[in-house]
């Protein structure tokens, strides 16, 4: 399982509009860089992120290999109600993490 | 009473920024991609802040911010952010998509810089508009150079 790094509120009021900061270890091999016997490392990049709010998506990104490893995003979002949001992340070689996130709204 | 010239000076910098974003001395691979997102559109400089810094000692992060101005309400909000260098081997940064749900359309990340580079920022909001900014950017250490041993 890959480690993840999440920062957001645990409460808002409603209609507040909140930050939420995302990291998660990853490698993000670029596929363009030789490796110690002089061939070219695979491609291993996280290609999609998104975040769910009650299963309504609310933000989405389409990352490339001009990310930097560890994967950093931070976007905002209006809270709407309790309930939990899922940061999903996957990518190359079948790669697939979730974090579902708590939020209570009052 | 404002002068009349200073009233001038504002009309023309409304001018300024509503002109097309220059597509000049944007290498082809660029310019491709930015049409692939606008479907041929020119973006139109404005509204859009490309938050990085000028100077960055090591490419492989980058912190970079892009913010939009917009309401963000049902009728009038960013849809994507479409981010672009000039001189990585490829152009693509990232596309991030929102929606009026947002409340902000500012998305950060951390990017990889392979060289001193032009970044570019396209917005594309619910009104079919394309904005867009640039910013140029001195690295030091590029990415993707170091040896891995």
């Amino acid at each position: 399982m890959a480690n993840i790094l999440v920062n957001a509120p645990k409460t808002a009021k409603k209609g507040d509009i909140i930050e939420i900061k995302a990291l998660i270890m990853h490698p993000m091999e670029t596929g363009f860089r030789p490796g110690t016997n002089g061939r070219i490392i695979p491609r291993n990049i996280v290609e999609d992120f998104s975040a769910t709010w009650n299963g309504r998506e609310i933000f989405r990104m389409k990352m490339s290999p001009a990310i930097a490893a560890n994967p950093f995003v931070s976007f905002f979002t209006v809270a709407t109600g309790s309930g939990t949001v899922v940061l999903r992340w996957s990518g190359d070689g079948g790669f697939v993490a979730e974090h579902p996130l708590a939020i209570t709204v009052t | 009473m404002p002068a009349p010239r200073r009233r001038a000076f504002l009309a023309g910098a409304a001018a300024v920024t509503l002109l097309p974003f220059a597509a000049e001395a944007m290498p082809e691979a660029l310019a491709a991609a930015i049409r692939e997102v606008t479907g041929g559109a020119e973006p139109r400089a404005g509204k859009v802040t490309l938050d990085i810094p000028p100077i960055v000692e090591n490419g492989n992060t980058v912190p970079t911010t892009v913010s939009v101005e917009s309401p963000m309400t049902a009728h009038d909000y960013v849809r994507a952010i479409h981010v672009f260098n000039e001189k990585n081997p490829q152009p693509h940064v990232f596309n991030a998509w929102l929606s009026p749900d947002n409340g902000r359309a500012t998305v950060g990340t951390r990017i990889k810089l392979a060289d001193s580079q032009k970044i570019v920022a396209v917005a594309e909001t619910s009104t079919g508009e394309f904005w867009a900014a640039s910013a140029e950017v001195i690295v030091t250490i590029a990415a993707c150079i170091e040896d891995v041993t």
